[in-house]
């Protein structure tokens, strides 16, 4: 397993320090790390920090954004199903797993058509004119991608999130409560700070997979107006003889996960050894 | 510590600043519902509906769709299932069941998703048993492993596996054999994750016990912790059968041609396209066969715990 996984990491790291083939292009990878040049690593840096910049920049703000509503929405469901879900609990939590057995393409998919021109979204606000005319959501519009992707994401966020919330001592709660605190501040003072270690969690879990998304972008948009990192990385594997690059661009997004990574497992690790 | 005791005079502080005179504390007015500091809470409870509507209507409008009798993907024109099973005064070559290229992608995709399921999941639970024994510092780089594997996006694992087939190990040949080694590689993460949580959960103590009672180690794993852990590996089961099944991110760049395409990568090229109801029906039909793994999975929860626990809460605690 750690071979299976390894590996092929290996392959990606001789092929972005190797060579190309100088008469049909394509990549050839040099497997030995004294022989490695950075020729071509130079060469496709350059696009990393130069072409690339302006999708860069736009992945990061989408990615902030969605995570932020996720975050917003999904604590505030967890919190109200943990503390309130009383009898319909069960119910609750079913309803919030099923996303996890629908396919993420199926949940797309409906969205797509949803979303149509003569779809019902549309329908529903020319009836009520809010718009004169259908709005062609899947044009290219940055805000039907960030929706698209919270919609994708946010039931990763929930469950985590559920799963600590409802585990936190509810005396402790009611303590805050006796000490006079107003349900505002005795959330503020006392679950939210319980709880982050869980939202750290959910964090991970959501926003490091946002990064490398591509599909979401590409079933709801498809222009390159709102082309993301993850775009560039299918767009490089889909054109021929682009190995190189490629590889490069998957060495960099996985060097620039592992610095929050990194980060998640110390705090967690600290906070194991506070307990 | 020290922080809370220095917070608490503050709390106290603005809640007095906060006390509204006695008038406005009816709850019967609008801004004294508001301050009632015990009154029920409905914005929560509308914006947990809310969500609850806005997460699951949309699928159910899908899976209607794949009913429907006309071409269009976004307006309901009349029930049918042509797109389903065909129909006599209808080009049969649309339909789900009847299509030749849609019927093998469907064959692909159960196949894939079981062989993976049954590779990745004993793999995963061994290798869970293995971690949770391992000394030293291995197991914590073991653990970070399918951690990052967990969370990295799947695009880098495909990628990966796509330019390591093709360049090193080029006698696999792209297709359903690198298909299957890079998902029992993305997915065993997820049995060794709920084995392990598991594991945890029980301790040595029982197999201690079996083994001071003369059970050997392979007894005392097999007849003792194995039985133990049937509940977490049901779950394991049920999630990589699901996620297998759904998956189009890896298997696309590793299927060789259109003919080892499962039914996931048809309908992600589809979207992209022209869609028909069809699609729908393909999308609909894979969520059916997991809904139909996940059944047999709570029924045969419930045959092995007796029915202790709500599944839901169950699940819950096995996804968290």
């Amino acid at each position: 397993m750690v071979v299976l996984f390894l590996l092929p990491f290996y392959v990606v790291v001789s092929i972005a320090f190797g060579t190309v083939d100088p008469v049909f292009q394509s990549p050839l990878p040099v497997y030995e790390p004294w022989f490695w040049t950075s020729k071509y690593l130079a060469q496709e840096w350059h696009f990393v920090v130069g072409e690339f910049r302006p999708v860069e920049l736009r992945t990061l703000v989408y990615v902030v954004l969605a995570t932020a509503v996720c975050l917003a929405i999904a604590y505030a469901v967890a919190y109200y199903v943990a503390r309130f879900g009383g009898k319909r609990k069960g119910l609750f939590l079913t309803l919030l797993i099923a996303p996890f057995f629908i396919s993420y393409l199926m949940r797309m998919l409906s969205w797509v058509e949803l979303l149509q021109p003569n779809g019902y979204v549309n329908s529903v606000l020319t009836f009520l004119h809010i718009t004169p005319h259908p709005i062609n959501w899947l044009a290219g519009v940055p805000f039907t991608v960030v929706i698209g992707l919270v919609y994708g994401y946010i039931p990763y966020m929930i469950l985590p999130l559920y799963g600590f919330l409802d585990r936190i001592d509810q005396s402790q709660v009611e303590a805050g409560r006796d000490l006079g605190a107003n349900p505002f501040w005795t959330f503020v003072r006392v679950t939210l700070p319980l709880s982050k270690p869980a939202i750290l969690a959910s964090l991970v879990i959501v926003t490091l997979p946002m990064f490398g998304d591509y599909y979401t972008n590409n079933l709801l948009s498809g222009s390159p107006k709102t082309t993301m990192f993850g775009n560039l990385l299918d767009n490089s594997m889909e054109a021929t003889g682009q190995g190189p690059q490629a590889a490069i661009l998957v060495l960099f997004l996985a060097v620039f996960l592992m610095i929050p990574m990194l980060y998640y497992m110390r705090e967690t690790a600290k906070t194991q050894r506070n307990r | 510590m020290s922080e809370t005791v220095r917070a608490r005079p503050e709390v106290e502080r603005r809640e007095e600043a906060a006390v509204p005179p006695v008038a406005a504390r009816s709850t019967r007015t609008p801004l004294g519902w508001w301050r009632n500091p015990w009154r029920r809470p409905h914005i929560l409870a509308t914006a947990t509906w809310m969500y609850l509507a806005w997460s699951l209507l949309p699928v159910l409008i899908a899976i209607a769709i794949s009913f429907n009798s006309g071409r269009s993907n976004s307006i309901w024109q009349g029930f049918s299932t042509q797109w389903w099973w065909g129909h006599p005064s209808f080009d049969p070559s649309g339909a789900l069941f009847v299509s030749p290229e849609l019927h093998a992608a469907l064959i692909q995709s159960l196949r894939l998703s079981f062989l993976t399921m049954f590779i990745a999941v004993p793999l995963g639970v061994a290798f869970a048993i293995g971690i949770s024994r391992w000394r030293g510092p291995a197991p914590a780089g073991a653990n970070f492993l399918m951690l990052f594997s967990f969370v990295i996006p799947e695009i880098i694992i495909g990628i990966s596996m796509f330019l390591f087939f093709t360049y090193l190990l080029k006698f696999v040949h792209l297709g359903t054999w690198a298909q299957l080694v890079s998902l029992v590689t993305y997915q065993v993460s997820y049995p060794v994750i709920i084995v392990r949580a598991r594991l945890l959960s029980i301790g040595k103590e029982y197999e201690e016990a079996a083994t001071d009672l003369g059970a050997s180690p392979t007894q005392a794993v097999r007849r003792v912790l194995l039985p133990l852990l049937y509940p977490a590996i049901l779950v394991s089961f049920v999630l990589v059968f699901a996620d297998t099944i759904d998956d189009f991110i890896t298997v696309r760049y590793l299927s060789g041609g259109a003919s080892t395409e499962p039914l996931s990568v048809k309908i992600y090229n589809f979207s992209r396209g022209t869609l028909t109801p069809a699609i729908n029906a393909a999308a609909t039909f894979l969520l059916f066969s997991t809904l139909v793994i996940a059944l047999l999975g709570v029924f045969l929860y419930r045959r092995i715990t007796s029915g202790q626990r709500g599944k839901s809460q169950e699940m819950a605690d096995y996804l968290t």
